[in-house]
């Protein structure tokens, strides 16, 4: 599985990029993996502001459907319209195009509350 | 301890992602994925490694007679050589399994679901009656599946047998690829096909050759994930889900294999009696109408009264709606009734349609 070194992670699977104030959230290839194909994703509007750890949505795939979590809180500021369209996107390219959401945060501080490469990939391992 | 088939290896190198299914590593789907496997069958041709099958012989004088009395379906119509579709029930009318039935010259062949294999087989010792031979020799078969309007194309160029003149739901024993076995035009995709059963140790050998004669046609090896969607959008049960111990073949759309005039079957005084008194409930199809993935054992809705279950469900590729299948209570199961499928707490709008969803198939 492919857990590149210039992100962070949750235990839920998702990952967090920081862009200046804001944060880029996505689902990892673990994951979309997981999941199998991606048919749809329900997400909350651009201007919803949420918390840490609360649901800004879900994601249906063949074999699952999956709540989505907020990795750091803020708002939502953008939801990528790719992968509303083409939700496959984030079976192909997880990490890049399939980025889900782009929040201003509320505490950058939360970022850092996030898994480590090395800690996420050691929670894989134990799952599979 | 899970098993592998033959052709395990061969899925790694191909880049399977491989899932445990009835105590099998099975290639769940490949580096396309699961949709583009769906529409490679529909288009061209799908290769299908499905040893996990289980395959039961039968043979002596009493086999006829046995097989007919554990199945529903009349077995003694069956001329050498053909294929039929048919299921055992319990006495109470609930389905052990669903199977087909090959009559061979010496011996007949049941193919059974692989989650089902110990259980029929123990099933079938049970009953035994006559002058019988019963042998489970799951472990020693691979079974592939050719499935996709250009299947003939594909196993043509490997055997020397004519295969226009073998019909649906007929078989042969014959040589492809230069290894014995037995080829039959059926399949579980609605697509025009061939499943081959042959012993192990020709398995690898069977699989390449017959992705290289394909390779022309595009072909592609496709996994049960695939299998799964191509099923459920011809409305073929899938036993554990549409199907099982607690439900009749009447209810699930099976009474044209349930030969109810026959003299004597397991099941038959209970599904003989459920036939007079008519059936309470009925296995049918849906189309969502607002966006939502139907999933096995939600809740089906009319209006505020729970009129029934999911018993699947997914995203359909070829139509691009989400589909199931459910068991709805009479009278809310005729087509068209607007229902509504509990999605994750949200009532969800849905219409009964008529089977099966998926209309352009080369084999109806």
């Amino acid at each position: 599985m492919n857990v590149p070194d210039n992100l962070r992670y949750t235990k839920d699977h998702e990952w967090v990029r920081l862009e200046g104030e804001f944060a880029f959230e996505g689902l990892t290839d673990y994951a979309q993996s997981q999941l199998a194909d991606i048919v749809t994703f329900e997400l909350k509007p651009v201007g919803s502001k949420f918390k840490k750890n609360e649901i800004f949505g879900s994601v249906e795939a063949v074999k699952a459907v999956a709540d989505l979590y907020m990795v750091v809180g803020g708002e939502i500021v953008e939801v990528n319209q790719k992968i509303m369209n083409t939700p496959e996107t984030v079976n192909q390219d997880p990490y890049g195009e399939g980025w889900i959401i782009k929040v201003k945060m509320d505490n950058p501080d939360e970022y850092n509350e996030s898994l480590t490469p090395d800690d996420y990939k050691k929670l894989i391992a134990e799952q599979s | 301890m899970v098993k592998k088939t033959a052709i395990y290896d061969g899925h790694k190198k191909l880049g399977a992602k491989i899932v445990e299914f009835a105590g099998f590593l099975m290639p769940l789907q490949y580096k396309n994925g699961i949709f583009s496997e769906v529409k490679r069958v529909r288009q061209t041709v799908g290769l299908f490694d499905v040893s996990h099958m289980g395959e039961v012989e039968i043979k002596g004088k009493g086999a006829l007679e046995f097989i007919d009395y554990i199945t529903i379906n009349d077995a003694s119509q069956l001329e050498e050589y053909q294929v039929q579709y048919s299921a055992m029930c319990y006495d109470n009318g609930g389905i052990v399994d669903d199977l087909l039935v090959y009559r061979l010259p010496d011996r007949y062949l049941l193919v059974v679901n692989a989650s089902n294999t110990d259980k029929d087989f123990e099933w079938i010792l049970k009953n035994k009656r006559g002058e019988v031979e019963i042998s489970n020799i799951s472990d020693s078969i691979t079974q592939l599946a050719i499935q996709g309007p250009v299947a003939e194309k594909v196993i043509q160029k490997l055997t020397a047998l004519v295969l226009t003149n073998l019909d649906f739901y007929w078989s042969t024993e014959t040589k492809v690829s230069g290894k014995d076995c037995i080829l039959s035009r059926t399949g579980y995709t609605g697509e025009d096909g061939f499943e081959i059963y042959v012993k192990n140790e020709s398995g690898t050998k069977l699989w390449n050759d017959v992705l290289n004669s394909g390779r022309e046609f595009n072909i592609e090896p496709v996994g049960l994930g695939s299998r799964d969607l191509l099923r459920l959008e011809m409305k073929y049960c899938l036993y554990g889900n549409d199907i099982d111990k607690t439900t009749t073949p009447l209810e699930a759309g099976l009474s044209w294999i349930t030969k109810l005039e026959k003299e004597n079957f397991i099941g038959k005084e209970a599904l003989l009696k459920q036939k007079e008194e008519g059936i309470k409930r009925k296995l049918v199809c849906f189309e969502m109408l607002e966006k939502g993935m139907p999933r096995h054992h939600y809740e089906i809705f009319v209006k505020e009264k729970k009129v029934g279950f999911v018993t699947s469900g997914n995203f359909s590729p070829s139509i691009n709606k989400f589909i199931g299948l459910g068991y709805i209570d009479k009278p809310f199961h005729k087509s068209d009734t607007e229902i509504f499928i509990d999605i994750r707490d949200v009532k969800k709008k849905a219409v009964v349609v008529k089977a099966p969803f998926y209309k352009n198939a080369s084999h109806k």
